[in-house]
């Protein structure tokens, strides 16, 4: 078929399973019976809310640690300020 | 600076020597030459060896360490180690010789056999820039693991010595026998000590006698190589070997179940030594069946060390001191685990 504007041919294209003629002049585009409608419930499908993610990980996985480990899970003396006890450590046989 | 001198326990224990060498090599006298005339000579040497093409020196030397058990000095891209008194020579030969065939990992020597000078053996290596030791936060964790891992599935040689881990953590026990025996924190250190396996205690070989260890492994262990933006490195060959690889797992290991280190360092940690291939520990689990054993024993001579540290400069523990010998306390309400 032929554009109905600038009378050049059109072509037929498949998106998200409709079909449209988008004209190879002036890239118009033709929509049969009924395609806007599916074009339109396609989107409303899109822009759904996404499921809710899975609940957010802690910030560091719960690593094992011994039995005889500090309590709490080995959250004792660490911090944002590191001890300088422990930062000689860090770097002692 | 002392990131660069690798190793600075290696406790002197009267009666416990190395065993002397075999071959050409012969025992050094004993009590060895003071440091005092070593280290000019020491200087000497290594500044020969950065400036070999210059009489003029442009860089200042730095010394940095001169202890009992090492002395470190450095000119331009030069560092000299003279080891410890009564270093076994053929086992420090070997110990080189095995460190020059893995550069990608180990630090490579400047010459392939130890020197020796004033009665010490001395080994120059390329200079390195070490982790800050103000900075640890910046440590190379990933690297770490990554450079463990690929250390522990190299074959081991059968020529290589047995990696000293165990002799070094009951040198710091002996130490703290000898220096307060009866200080109420000396109790639970020497009762966790006494419950590990003997291998654990160097009292009997090691579950495992084919896996190359580092066995001294922490922060100042690391050095970067070519000084700008090389490649992470482990240093110091002093207390390499062959044993159990979890040995060099277990420092990290000890410092997070006592609760020093954050647990996303350790994560960081084990989670690149896994990602490498490293066979310490199973690639997936609970890694302290593995761990056990010598993270106990870590933990016993980092107390020791502690302990004895204090007492000699009479003060009182300090709160992370404290979190070892606590820890030490725990151990006997739990059996170790691991290999036996």
């Amino acid at each position: 078929m032929h554009c109905p504007k600038c009378h050049a041919p059109m072509h037929t294209y498949n998106r998200n399973g409709v079909q449209i003629e988008q004209c190879s002049g002036c890239r118009g585009i033709f929509l049969d019976y009924g395609e806007l409608e599916s074009l339109t419930r396609l989107e409303s499908q899109w822009a759904q809310p996404a499921p809710p993610p899975p609940a957010a990980p802690q910030a560091y996985p719960a690593a094992p640690a011994p039995a005889w480990g500090a309590p709490h899970g080995g959250h004792g003396h660490h911090g944002h300020n590191r001890h300088k006890s422990f930062g000689h450590m860090l770097f002692s046989s | 600076m002392p990131a660069q001198l690798g190793s600075c326990a290696g406790i002197a224990v009267p009666g416990r020597a190395p065993p002397p060498s075999r071959g050409r090599h012969r025992p050094y006298p004993h009590p060895v030459t003071t440091t005092a005339p070593l280290l000019p000579a020491l200087t000497a040497r290594v500044r020969a060896q950065a400036h070999a093409r210059s009489a003029a020196c442009p860089c200042g030397a730095a010394t940095l360490a001169d202890r009992p058990d090492a002395t470190v000095v450095r000119h331009g891209e030069v560092v000299a180690k003279a080891h410890a008194p009564g270093t076994d020579a053929d086992a420090l030969a070997h110990r080189l010789a095995f460190t020059a065939r893995l550069p990608g990992v180990l630090l490579p020597p400047l010459a392939p056999a130890p020197a020796e000078l004033h009665g010490r053996l001395v080994t120059c290596w390329p200079y390195g820039t070490p982790v800050d030791p103000d900075d640890p936060d910046a440590a190379p964790w990933e690297a770490a693991g990554a450079l463990l891992a690929r250390l522990h599935r190299t074959p081991a040689p059968a020529t290589l010595p047995p990696m000293r881990g165990p002799a070094k953590a009951a040198a710091a026990l002996a130490r703290l026998r000898r220096s307060a025996p009866r200080h109420p924190d000396a109790a639970p250190v020497l009762r966790a000590w006494a419950a590990l396996p003997a291998w654990a205690r160097g009292e009997d070989a090691m579950p495992d006698t084919g896996t190359p260890c580092h066995g001294d492994f922490h922060l100042g262990q690391l050095v970067r190589h070519p000084t700008a933006g090389g490649p992470w490195l482990l240093i110091d060959v002093d207390d390499l070997g062959r044993g159990v690889p979890a040995w060099d797992l277990a420092r990290p290991a000890a410092w997070y179940a006592c609760g020093l280190l954050p647990p996303d360092e350790w994560t960081r940690f084990l989670a690149a030594y896994r990602a490498a291939g490293g066979p310490a520990v199973p690639p997936a689990g609970d890694p302290w069946p593995a761990l056990d054993v010598p993270a106990r024993a870590l933990t016993a001579q980092t107390a020791a060390r502690a302990l004895a540290k204090a007492v000699a400069a009479g003060r009182p523990l300090d709160e992370v001191e404290r979190c070892l010998v606590d820890a030490c306390a725990r151990m006997p309400s739990v059996a170790p685990g691991g290999p036996a």
